[in-house]
């Protein structure tokens, strides 16, 4: 079996988001990127996979800048057999549908069985990419995985939806599963293990190595400007009185200036 | 322009986050004949009497047994042959559970532009707009689609109110649905524990955050949202402290939410819990330390232990009978 991973590379959810002056870009000199945290359950569930079924393989890939390759070395770090990095030169502004056509051509490529991502990345919060290298293939996914059950080519995948509901849902490999935080507990990587992985097989690889042409990826939607959210006018703190009399303050408050009981 | 609203059902009920797109979509067309809704699952050919006066006249329905639980490819199936019939300029759907696993499916069947938790849609020059937010909410961006076709877009619960406008029949057109090879199927779904509304959808929400100092203490939240109908939340310390589970936590690595009124207690304010709170109308903070960054977005502060404020607010609200 053949498991690949898609690693996505996005800002520490601590970093300050800075907008450009004229609203057009990011400014990202000062952002500390990261892999996607979602990402990491990914790597792990397919980790943990491997263990149980010998001679799979683990394949990370990422689709993005050179920068993009330490991440992937990372997760090699964890585990992992082999990295590629597809160079998303000329198409570093690809929307979701754009790139999700990458990726479906680098899988097919890879000839991978199985395909683990996180449930979506932390930047664009759109949910959107496992979901669309799914359809493209023509495979069944579930994504927000809780829990991952997998016997030869049956998987028995638990999501999780609203108000605590659980589907339960049932598929033969091929397949994709995007990973939510509730499905394992991604290992820290040995000192071992990162010496290890730099001697690991790592692929370079562009967009006309998987046969594919920028001018039959173009973007679906278009980012027309970016700004900060509105700030909101000072609020009332009580503080220093009789903990009853500000908390009832505070209920009247809502009652009949915010109106919202 | 027409716009097919696709609202979710489970266990034969309409979410109420459905009935809020039909408000946002009636600005986009320019007669009740262009707004149709669509519903999917088992036995659920009588909602169209609660979808009638909000603005559409048709409401397509897609019912059979096979369809009773959420499976994404008989669902796409069925909005698939429903865009086939009604031929629609936008799909709009919630950005729930349910429309964020279907739409990205949908989007590249169609070759299309996918727009996912809007807080805003509009037709500007002729140019349909949707705007996002970023970064857990860190930024927000202005999208627009390019190429033709059909375009998709999730709306962000809770971002509309769910208003009548007294117009449209919502008469039912049934879709005949011709279900795709069975590549996956739906074994079980499982009831939560919680019957409360889902962070996502709910309206109210009290969280806690490491100054519950224990999963026991969060009763004390669970008596108070009891009080006035709230769900429960949790910060990520919490969360990682043990205190609450996964499924509760609010923040970038947890759920967005957007209710009208959200009570932090105990909740510093770090970044990453703010971006998934910040669009709440109302949000109150108790805390401890005055120069918490949780005050710097609370409508109404309260410095105080939380330990003594929040059963004052159960006291409080339970007097109100709410």
């Amino acid at each position: 079996m053949k498991i690949l991973v898609l690693l996505k590379k996005t800002p520490d959810t601590e970093t300050k988001i800075e907008v450009s002056g004229d609203g057009s870009t990011i400014d990202h000199t000062n952002t500390k990127f990261i892999i996607n945290p979602y990402d990491e359950f990914a790597i792990e569930e397919a980790l943990q996979i491997k263990e149980k079924n010998s001679g799979a393989e683990v394949v990370i890939a990422s689709f993005g800048d050179a920068s993009c390759k330490d991440l992937v070395v990372k997760g090699l770090a964890m585990g992992a057999d082999r990295g590629v990095l597809v160079s998303n030169e000329g198409l570093e502004n690809a929307d979701s549908l754009a790139v999700s056509k990458v990726l479906k051509a680098l899988i097919e490529s890879e000839q991978a069985s199985l395909v683990l991502c996180g449930k979506q990345a932390i930047d664009d919060d759109n949910m959107h990419v496992g979901t669309m290298v799914a359809e493209l293939l023509g495979w069944p996914h579930v994504n927000v995985a809780n829990k991952v059950d997998i016997e030869g080519e049956s998987c028995t995948v638990e999501r999780e939806v609203e108000g605590g509901q659980v589907e339960v849902h049932k598929f033969n490999l091929p397949g994709l599963i995007g990973a939510n935080k509730a499905l394992n507990n991604p290992r820290y990587t040995s000192l071992p293990g990162i010496m290890k992985a730099k001697r690991k097989p790592f692929d370079n690889k562009s967009i006309s190595d998987l046969g594919l042409d920028s001018a039959a990826l173009s973007n679906t939607t278009v980012l027309k400007g970016l700004e900060y959210p509105a700030e909101k006018p000072a609020g009332k703190l009580f503080q220093g009185e009789d903990i009853d009399t500000m908390v009832g303050k505070v209920v009247q408050l809502l009652r009949d200036e915010a109106k919202v009981l | 322009m027409k716009v097919l609203v696709y609202i979710d059902q489970r266990d034969g009920k309409l979410k109420q986050n459905g009935i809020e797109l039909l408000t946002a979509a009636r600005a986009l067309v320019s007669s009740p004949a262009d707004l149709a809704s669509l519903v999917v699952g088992d036995n659920v050919d009588g909602v169209s009497g609660e979808l009638t006066g909000y603005g559409s006249d048709t409401t397509f329905v897609a019912s059979m047994p096979e369809l009773a639980n959420y499976n994404v490819l008989n669902y796409a199936a069925a909005v698939q042959t429903t865009i086939d019939t009604f031929k629609p300029d936008l799909v709009l759907g919630s950005a729930s559970p349910m429309g964020k696993d279907l739409f990205p499916r949908l989007a590249a069947r169609n070759n299309s532009g996918l727009l996912t938790d809007i807080v805003g849609l509009e037709e500007k020059d002729g140019e349909l707009i949707g705007k996002k937010p970023l970064y857990a909410g860190k930024c927000i961006g202005t999208y627009g689609f390019a190429g033709d076709g059909v375009k998709f877009a999730t709306l962000r619960p809770n971002t509309f109110a769910p208003e009548k406008n007294e117009q449209g029949s919502a008469a039912v057109k049934t879709v005949e649905v011709s279900l795709p090879e069975a590549r996956m199927n739906t074994v079980e779904v499982r009831k939560g524990a919680s019957q409360k509304a889902d962070l996502t959808e709910a309206t109210r929400i009290i969280s806690g955050g490491r100054a519950l100092a224990s999963a026991d203490n969060f009763k004390l939240l669970d008596e108070c949202a009891e009080t006035f109908g709230a769900t429960v939340g949790a910060s990520r310390a919490a969360v990682d402290s043990g205190y609450a589970p996964h499924d509760m936590q609010v923040g970038q690595t947890g759920k967005t939410v957007n209710p009208s009124l959200y009570i932090a207690c105990g909740i510093s304010g770090s970044i990453q819990h703010m971006a998934g709170m910040r669009t709440s109308k109302t949000i109150i903070a108790i805390n401890t330390d005055p120069d918490a960054p949780i005050f710097t977005v609370a409508d109404y502060g309260i410095v105080a232990d939380l330990f003594e404020a929040v059963p004052l607010l159960t006291k409080k609200l339970k007097e109100l009978n709410l």
